[in-house]
């Protein structure tokens, strides 16, 4: 469990040995256990590497096998919605308003009379993008912070791990609906920039955790034997962070990362069902449930398949988490 | 003891000063027009403008403004909203519902959390051990406002069993404090479960087993109060979440609290009276998560010795 403001050494060992399975399992910042470095040993004694371990294991598990399946299906509904659907999510007919599912239309109609199964296919591209997309940029801006802080050392860390905790102190969607106050998109705003918006909203807040993750494995790590050597050998700071650094501290990243992953969809559709996310035209499962919500007692079929499909998403991010966790964690071997 | 809090405290104060400037420099110092968004989709009124530049002295530089800014905080001045009452007064007037909610909500997450984690850990493997591990699952994936509008139509619509929108009563709090802790109760029941499972193997439950005293007494006493500090850390950290929760739910079960506030603001565009709110709320969890680590100190004593 990583607190605030508890630096590591006050954290009794059985909480932090108790944490170890519920708190990987957190889909809200802040509850991934602090990581170790993974493999460094592990190798040295097995002639396998922990990725090929951990990567023979998913193969067999059956929640992976199920959540990438799902995770499959939505990436490709993501990128090429046509192939899923022929219908226009555009082409709406105000006499077909809120009409519920039948032969024609599975999905029923939402107010604007859109095929609602067009609209929640369409829908999948705006949730995985906001999410890969701040996910992709947590780790980065985190995994560069956390090195640096964790590498350098002396005053550099200091400043770096406050300027962290203050960035944590901040509740993620309550600070996400500040930054997208000050920025709000309005409709005439290009697709790309409102997604952006909050991407960037959700991103500011967001990398502390792997920013403290990095951190903690690399000074564990800069101790090493090997990176010694490779010191000794004359290796500069670049290449020992990254042919020592970085392999060793990639694990526990990677799992927050899947994790974290399906908490940045559930914040991308409250924000939006808020009505300070993502903006029409930009088709989303948050605006969606948002625009069923004054119709809900008479046309429920308007919250029930974007809120299914929003669920499942979510569903298929936390399984995978779980299953690549216990992949990673050597001590569950 | 002394030691602990006085330290907890001089942590406490830099992450204050650096997180409330952060929201400052996030609502009124980044690049571009500050009022571009503030005033909704018209331009704002010269006037209105005149008063926030002079309210939140938009004029000095920024660390000047920052300190004036602090000092009106501190002093109970939260600025006014865009029709021109005080944030503060309503403020006051919204928190109590707010913070009884939130309560509530913290009341059902920890008793049936800590029931079902209870129930789940102590016969690992079981039928209740699975029905606890997938119920959590299914909870935890379906977003807050989802499990909101569900409940409303289902308990308060169908059935008739909670009122659909908040009469003022604690009552009508019920139905919104369940469906604000149902998120954390999975999270609560699965740590407690994680927990009393790793506890349950270790060494001193084994003697006290041995020296023949009663399984209730292994579990209830021995395994449980230790398994129960990390979910008071949890609760603490989890509190922010609980009031983003509440600007969703509040504005779902219509509750005047200060969450109701944000919601409203944010459909009216009203982008001062948010931050101002929302502001508000980050300095209260800020206070709550110090008053969960000197909680923290007082039950384990060894914290308290370090």
């Amino acid at each position: 469990m990583s607190r605030p403001t508890i630096p590591d050494q006050v954290v009794p060992p059985p909480a932090r040995a108790g944490g170890r399975r519920a708190a990987g399992r957190g889909v809200r910042p802040g509850r991934t256990r602090r990581g170790r470095p993974r493999g460094g040993g592990h190798a040295a004694s097995t002639p396998h590497s922990l990725a090929g371990d951990a990567w023979r294991d998913l193969r067999r598990s059956p929640v992976f096998l199920i959540s990438a399946a799902i995770i499959v299906v939505l990436v490709a509904m993501a990128a090429a919605p046509g192939l899923f659907t022929s219908t226009d999510p555009e082409a709406c007919d105000l006499a077909f308003s809120r009409q519920p599912p039948s032969a024609s239309a599975w999905f029923g109609y939402d107010l604007q009379g859109c095929d609602m199964y067009a609209r929640t296919v369409y829908g999948a591209r705006a949730s995985i993008l906001v999410g890969v997309l701040t996910t992709i940029g947590i780790a980065v801006v985190g995994s560069v912070i956390g090195m640096i802080a964790g590498y350098h050392g002396g005053w550099l860390d200091t400043l770096l791990s406050r300027v962290t905790d203050m960035f944590f102190a901040v509740p993620m969607l309550l600070g996400a609906i500040i930054v997208l106050a000050t920025f709000p998109s309005t409709v005439q705003t290009p697709a790309w920039q409102t997604i952006g918006k909050v991407v960037l909203a959700l991103g500011v807040l967001g990398w502390t955790t792997v920013a403290r993750l990095m951190r903690s494995t690399v000074i564990q790590v800069k101790q090493a034997e090997y990176v010694q050597a490779a010191r000794g050998l004359g290796a500069g700071s670049r290449r020992v962070l990254l042919r020592h650094v970085l392999p060793n501290a990639v694990a526990p990243v990677v799992v927050y990362s899947t994790i974290i992953l399906g908490v940045f969809v559930v914040l991308e559709a409250t924000l939006s069902f808020l009505g300070i996310g993502l903006r029409p035209p930009v088709i989303s499962w948050g605006i969606a449930i948002s625009e069923a919500r004054a119709y809900i007692r008479q046309s429920p079929h308007m919250l029930l398949f974007p809120g299914a499909f929003l669920s499942v998403t979510v569903l298929a991010f936390i399984m995978l988490g779980d299953a690549v966790r216990d992949a990673f964690d050597p001590r569950l071997r | 003891m002394g030691r602990y809090v006085v330290q907890r405290l001089g942590q406490m104060v830099p992450v204050v000063i650096g997180t409330t400037f952060l929201i400052y420099a996030l609502v009124w110092a980044l690049p571009g027009d500050p009022f571009a968004a503030k005033c909704g989709d018209r331009p704002c009124p010269q006037r209105y403008i005149d008063r926030m530049t002079a309210e939140y002295n938009l004029d000095d530089p920024l660390p000047l403004a920052y300190l004036k800014y602090m000092g009106n905080l501190v002093t109970g001045d939260f600025g006014q909203t865009f029709t021109g009452a005080s944030i503060a007064d309503e403020l006051l007037q919204r928190y109590p519902t707010t913070l009884q909610l939130t309560a509530l909500a913290i009341l059902v997450e920890v008793v049936i959390g800590i029931a079902a984690g209870v129930l789940a850990g102590i016969r690992r493997g079981g039928f209740l051990d699975n029905l606890v591990l997938v119920s959590t699952l299914v909870v935890v994936s379906i977003p807050v406002f989802v499990t909101g509008l569900l409940a409303q139509i289902m308990f308060g619509v169908r059935l008739g069993w909670f009122p659909v929108t908040s009469d003022g009563s604690l009552f009508s709090l019920v139905l919104p404090a369940i469906v604000l802790g149902s998120l954390s109760l999975a999270f609560v029941a699965r740590l407690v479960r994680a927990n009393l499972v790793e506890n349950l193997r270790t060494d001193y439950v084994r003697t006290a087993i041995a020296k023949g005293l009663t399984r209730q007494r292994v579990i209830g006493v021995h395994t449980l109060r230790n398994s129960l500090i990390p979910v008071v850390t949890f609760v603490g950290a989890d509190f922010g979440g609980l009031l983003g929760g509440a600007v969703v739910v509040e504005g779902i079960f219509n509750i005047p609290g200060v969450g109701n506030m944000i919601f409203r603001g944010i459909n009216a565009h009203e982008g001062g009276t948010v931050t101002a709110a929302v502001t508000v709320l980050v300095l209260v969890f800020l206070l709550v998560n110090l008053v969960v680590d000197l909680l923290y100190a007082v039950l384990d004593p060894r914290i308290r010795h370090v």
